[in-house]
């Protein structure tokens, strides 16, 4: 029975149960609903909520667990032999894979049978010929022991979801009948789904935190495995980065120092720019500009931070860094040599970062009560007195952090760094030469054909650690200086 | 009303320290005060009753200017200090809310040391000389503020981390900080205690020796325990103005006579 199918059982037995539960209910308490312990409606919701939750579990776990029983069973019918040199398990299971895969869609544009399927033999038939015919290429002729794994694989998966299919129901009716079983006047089924709803948001809250973490030990696994073909202090230490590339065989420079300098730099650079521009126009917006000027500019502003960041690249390639050449190219200053620099990716990421902190400054700063401005106002302060001395005095932990935030989107930027500063990984002073950044480079090294266990690849999880002990440590600190300053003035 | 306690009253002649004429003001549409005229002597405690909304607040904030914050705000009318129009066009509206200093309902002291709370005015007004001289200021202005020995100790602790009483009594200290000749108070007592309210009630009285103290209060009790004289405002108009115990016990207004015994309000 098709996946969808199975779904939409279940809701069905929801929606009857739904149904059975209400007035089941009612019908304990005489049809008057004021003598029910809760309102009608909850008795459906529990009723639903026991038949679709238990269920639903179930079939997740199952989809889980079903490719590992398979794979385990498939992998212990195949005979040692099967692993030919040059090769692996892994690439003979997938072999199997692919092999029941045709045969599925063979089955499935009518060239085979069912029992066909299960019954062909590599001795008589051709197999990789008759799957060639319905489409399906396969790199090799088909070996008896693979096409007998592909054939019990096929049966296992069968069976296993002929199996699931039942379990499932019957666990759906189970939960659907018991909850019926319940519902009558005294159940009290608003606690109760008061209750399941606490578990859902749990689990969605749990989703959340475990996806971090999953996240975080692969990052960690892999660059283990870095670690271990790279010596560490050669990559936090090393001031070259001179991957050689994949194939050519010799050794790699793989210093993270000239990543970690440009990223640096072009993020300074573009904080330089954001943080004056937005903090600015915030005060602007919040204390001088009339509702009408503050009604068109906010969302005129806000606009820029939904501007995808591969145009911003663009806008640095064709606009930005033309323009600073011939600013302080060879014909004026001769500081630069092309278009590609620090300064032109700074600038622009420093444009992209401008809404960030003016949004968030704005906010900040309008939450500041306005008894502290009729405070000062009070004293005979001017408005940039006021400002200057109270309001962004109170406003500042959030700015702080307003600012940190935006610091840590600059040193996940990659896009503009890509087009606009160049890949050259260099160690300088000169904001007007090409740079490049962590991120910039985890592209790099994971596109194009790398063999995903040389250093040169997994050298990418070990800069994607690095970029997440960087912004990690930074949002720990903005939490610091919050806390210590709300501690101090709340 | 009967408990009332109304104390001897010693109303010098004072001369006259603010004087308003035909004052109207509106919010957009809404005529909330209307052909107010009154006289506010100096070294007076004046106090403003009447009603919730019926202008007292916004009659009070003509006095300094700080209507001229609220953008929807219009004042028409004289309002003169020292018989000096503090409406005319060269006058400084920054400047002129130096000279009357206010307290507000809440205490609002800046999130800042309790030293830089008193000193924030003197500051920007550039009252000292010298390091001293602010030091000077600033004590004399919490011994004013009746608030000095509970605060010494610790000038440079933030003043948002005191009580309530303490931090109004900390706002009066910052207002008289700038040597103010008026004085105005907008409910100042009406998120405090009881206790902190007669400390500042106590502190009120002794302000009146220098400064015109107006202040606008929800308690007629208090009206009386603190004011010489009572102004009864009612749907922006001011009803009846007069000495305080006059006010109080025999009122000219049958509207007056009504609010106090409790009967509008
Ligand atoms: N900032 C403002 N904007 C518009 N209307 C206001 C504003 N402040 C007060 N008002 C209006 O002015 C009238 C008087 O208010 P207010 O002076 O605060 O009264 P009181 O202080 O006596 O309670 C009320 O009708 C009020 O709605
Ligand atoms: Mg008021």
């Amino acid at each position: 029975m098709p996946f969808t199918w199975l779904v939409l059982i279940i809701l069905a037995i929801a929606a009857v149960g739904f149904v059975t539960g209400r007035s089941r209910a009612l019908q304990s308490a005489g049809g008057d609903s004021r003598d029910l312990h809760s309102l009608p409606i909850y008795y459906g919701s529990h009723v639903a909520m026991w038949a679709v939750v238990p269920a639903a579990a179930v079939l997740i776990v199952w989809l889980l667990a079903q490719p590992f029983f398979v794979n385990s069973r498939v992998l212990a019918t195949l005979p040692d032999g099967v692993v030919t040199e040059g090769s692996s398990i892994g690439l003979v299971m997938s072999d199997v894979r692919r092999v029941a895969g045709g045969l599925d869609v063979a089955v499935a544009q009518g060239a085979m049978t069912r029992d066909e399927a299960a019954a062909i033999s590599s001795k008589t038939t051709d197999v990789r010929e008759s799957l060639g015919q319905v489409g399906v290429a396969l790199g090799s002729d088909v070996s008896a022991e693979v096409l007998g794994g592909a054939q019990l694989y096929r049966t296992l998966n069968a069976t296993g979801s002929l199996i699931m299919t039942v379990v499932v129901l019957v666990i759906a009716l189970g939960g659907a009948g018991w909850a019926v079983s319940r519902s009558d006047a005294n159940f009290r089924a608003r606690n109760t789904v008061e209750r399941g709803i606490l578990a859902l948001l749990i689990c969605a809250a749990s989703i959340a935190v475990l996806t971090t973490i999953g996240i975080l030990f692969a990052l960690l696994f892999n660059t283990i495995e870095f670690f271990r073909l790279y010596p560490a202090a050669d990559f936090f230490f090393g001031t070259k980065w001179a991957p050689s590339f994949s194939g050519r065989g010799g050794a790699s420079d793989l210093g993270v120092l000239p990543l970690l300098w440009g990223t640096f730099y072009i993020s300074i650079i573009a904080l330089l720019v954001a943080v004056p521009i937005g903090l600015f126009s915030a005060i602007y917006l919040s204390e001088y500009a009339s509702p009408r000027v503050r009604g068109i500019a906010k969302p005129l502003i806000e606009i820029l931070a939904g501007i995808p960041t591969i145009v911003y690249g663009l806008f640095a390639l064709l606009t930005v860094g033309p323009l600073l050449v011939s600013m302080f190219g060879k014909d004026t200053v001769g500081w630069m040599q092309g278009g590609t620099a620090v300064m032109t990716a700074g600038l622009v990421m420093g444009i992209m970062l401008i809404p960030f902190v003016s949004s968030l400054s704005d906010d900040i700063i309008n939450a500041v009560p306005q008894a502290m401005r009729d405070g000062s106002y009070g004293l005979g302060a001017t408005q940039s007195e006021t400002i200057r001395q109270v309001i962004l005095p109170a406003a500042l932990p959030g700015i702080v952090g307003a600012i940190l935030l935006a610091a840590s989107r600059a040193i996940g930027e990659t896009m503009i760094v890509v087009l606009g500063a160049g890949a050259a990984a260099r160690l300088s002073l000169n904001p007007f030469e090409a740079m490049t950044t962590i991120t910039a480079k985890i592209v790099s090294q994971l596109t194009g054909d790398a063999d995903f266990a040389s250093p040169e690849a997994l050298v990418a999880f070990a800069l994607g650690m690095t970029l997440f002990v960087l912004t990690l440590g930074l949002n720990v600190f903005a939490l610091y200086i919050v806390r210590k300053y709300r501690e101090q003035y709340d | 009303m009967n408990d009332m306690r109304i104390v001897e009253r010693d109303v010098d002649t004072n001369e006259v320290k603010i004087a308003a004429r035909d004052v109207q003001v509106f919010y957009g549409d809404n005529h909330a005060i209307k052909d107010v005229s009154v006289d506010i002597d100096d070294k007076t405690v004046t106090a403003f009753i009447g009603p919730s909304g019926c202008g007292k607040s916004t009659f009070l904030r003509c006095i300094n200017r700080m209507n001229d914050t609220i953008d929807v705000c219009r004042v028409k009318g004289d309002i003169r200090i020292d018989s000096e129009d503090i409406y005319d066009p060269k006058v400084d509206p920054v400047q002129l809310r130096a000279k009357v200093g206010m307290v507000f309902q809440k205490p609002n002291p800046f999130p800042k040391s309790i030293y830089d709370n008193v000193a924030y005015g003197p500051r920007i007004h550039g009252l000292a000389r010298s390091k001293a001289d602010l030091d000077d200021i600033v004590e004399k202005s919490l011994r004013r503020g009746a608030i000095w020995d509970e605060v010494k100790d610790r000038l440079h602790a933030p003043g948002t981390g005191l009580s309530g009483g303490q931090q109004q009594r900390l706002c009066i200290a910052r207002a008289v900080a700038t040597e103010p000749e008026v004085l105005l108070m907008d409910e100042p007592c009406s998120a405090l205690d009881p206790i902190a309210t007669a400390q500042v009630e106590e502190l009120i009285d002794e302000l009146r020796k220098n400064y015109s103290v107006v202040i606008v209060t929800h308690s007629m009790q208090q009206a009386a325990r603190v004011s010489q004289k009572t102004a009864f405002f009612h749907l922006g108009h001011l009803v009846e103005y007069g000495e305080t115990g006059t006010i109080f016990t025999n009122p000219v207004d049958p509207r007056t006579e009504s609010y106090i015994t409790g009967r509008i309000g």
